[in-house]
């Protein structure tokens, strides 16, 4: 089984905070791993430093074997890796069509259509929402039309940060049970990032736990529900 | 009436050429966050081109032809220009705090003041008129008012330059990520943008508009000299202010409103205090509603 990701010995930092301390995690073709931790624990540099963006000081990340490590973000946005970012970051002055147009346009305009239509299979609600700002859509909407913009890149590798965060339960079932279609499906490989521990790990076939910015534990995702720390530390209280 | 309908002629006339060159202001402070100040001499360098290119086809082809042909050569020139400032005068300092890009602005407009006052001579240049004549659309009581052929070309023209910038800006990949950019540039980046080609275009785009101005204000005063960038930059750029820095449609407004103001202050008051009129109304409206007319009301981010 090949990697599509693959970070060796990772160190980051973050204006003059060391954000990431020597992390190594593998990122197997068609599977979704998740990346689990508290606020601050360093899950959303970690997405970032893929992207070159703090680049990482030391340690190298390689896609499908290639060092990627020192090209600047769009070039590896164009190599197929996309990301749904913290914050979401839709564009809020664009229109949902727009902000999907920004999503496809590294790929073939042909495949555009084609895409479109998958994506409003997936996510009902945007077609409905088409012409609309994005900045007037909700929460949920706006995190489904971050995923759905990633996804018209026809990306090999899709980043996820915190598509949960701050959203209903029920609109939370709905993003997490879209990935779980895409990966088995399409096959996409998926590296997710979250603090909802609890759903994440049930998702992903491989999981790791990041706490101050180093890996301290690591298994499938079951392996780690079943741990006692990881469930005192990251799901009590959680469903 | 027929005095006012004629400043209305005028002042449209000149709003279009504020117009064009606040756009240039916008679309910088838009996409990087600062004030390019050297924008209101990439206008006047467009009208020495214009000039030049002109005089020397003096009698070699026909009159639009000619003309054409100093529109597309001030625009390309402009062009590299602008590419040029952003390089060397603006790009090394991305990053650096607020006010670096602003005073390395101030002087690029010093160092290009000089060098055409240096190249071409610190005399005033003139062109005979291109397009004489034109239509008197009233006359009362023996007050004519005109609308000249050349007022009409600079109208149409405006016009032409404005729609094909806006298809530009709302329709095509290159606007879209344009717009992209001036959100959220890091997003755009993670999408596959390069923002410092994005970045670059927006410059060599807002050159080409101050070009198109610099030719147009050539053919409608006959008179140039080094030193028209700094009064127009600066009208411009009220402009853009008032229209709402940052936005498109309000740079176009603020113009015409610009050219208006000057027209009837000009008209009615008094020709020698018509920038002082101009300059209040930038003080005024940058204390009562520094957003503007069309613009967002943003909390600076710190």
């Amino acid at each position: 089984m090949s990697n599509v990701l693959e970070l060796d010995r990772v160190s980051s930092f973050y204006g003059p905070i060391q954000a990431l301390r020597e992390v190594s995690i593998e990122v197997p073709e068609n599977q979704i791993v998740t990346l689990i931790g508290a606020n601050g624990a360093g899950k959303s540099t970690l997405m970032m430093t893929i992207f070159g963006d703090p680049r990482a000081r030391s340690g190298r990340v390689m896609y499908y074997g290639e060092d990627i490590t020192g090209l600047p973000a769009y070039q590896i946005a164009r190599k197929g890796i996309a990301q749904s970012p913290e914050g979401r970051r839709v564009f809020p002055r664009m229109s949902v069509e727009e902000n999907l147009l920004m999503g496809a346009q590294v790929v073939d305009y042909r495949d555009y259509a084609a895409n479109l239509r998958k994506i409003f299979t997936l996510f009902p609600r945007l077609e409905e929402r088409f012409g609309q700002r994005a900045g007037t859509l909700s929460g949920g909407e706006q995190q489904m039309l971050a995923i759905a913009r990633a996804l018209m890149s026809m990306p090999k590798l899709l980043l996820l940060d915190e598509p949960s965060l701050g959203l209903a339960p029920l609109v939370i079932k709905q993003i997490f049970g879209a990935i779980r279609e895409l990966n088995r499906e399409t096959g996409l490989t998926v590296l997710l990032v979250e603090q909802n521990a609890n759903q994440a790990l049930r998702l992903a076939q491989r999981a790791y736990v990041l706490v101050n910015g180093q890996l301290t534990m690591q298994g499938t995702g079951a392996e780690l529900l079943a741990k006692p720390e990881i469930r005192a530390a990251y799901l009590e209280g959680a469903h | 009436m027929a005095y006012a309908l004629q400043q209305l002629i005028n002042g449209l006339t000149l709003g279009m050429i504020y117009g064009l060159i606040a756009i240039g202001y916008t679309m910088v402070y838009g996409i990087i966050g600062m004030i390019n100040f050297a924008h209101g001499d990439v206008f006047m360098i467009g009208a020495f081109v214009g000039i030049i290119v002109l005089t020397a086809l003096t009698g070699l082809t026909s009159v639009p032809l000619g003309l054409l042909v100093a529109f597309i050569a001030s625009a390309i020139i402009c062009g590299v220009y602008g590419f040029s400032i952003e390089r060397v005068a603006y790009r090394p300092l991305r990053g650096s705090f607020r006010l670096a890009p602003l005073i390395s602005a101030i002087g690029m407009s010093i160092v290009l003041e000089n060098y055409v006052q240096v190249s071409q001579g610190a005399l005033e240049r003139a062109i005979p008129s291109l397009i004489p004549g034109g239509v008197t659309l009233m006359n009362q009581g023996g007050f004519v008012v005109q609308l000249s052929w050349m007022q009409l070309a600079i109208v149409i023209v405006t016009i032409a330059v404005l729609a094909g910038f806006t298809y530009l800006v709302t329709k095509t990949p290159l606007g879209r990520a344009m717009r992209a950019v001036e959100q959220d540039a890091k997003m755009a980046a993670l999408l596959g943008i390069d923002t410092d080609r994005t970045i670059s275009l927006t410059f060599i785009i807002g050159s080409a508009l101050a070009a198109f101005a610099g030719v147009m204000f050539l053919l409608y005063y006959g008179v140039i000299d080094f030193y028209i960038g700094f009064n127009a930059g600066i009208k411009a750029f009220t402009a853009a202010v008032l229209g709402g820095i940052g936005s498109l449609p309000g740079a176009v407004l603020g113009g015409l409103l610009i050219g208006l103001i000057e027209a009837f202050w000009s008209g009615y008051a008094t020709v020698a205090y018509k920038d002082a009129a101009v300059y209040s109304i930038l003080a005024i409206v940058l204390m009562f509603m520094p957003s503007g007319l069309l613009g967002r009301h943003e909390v600076e981010k710190v």
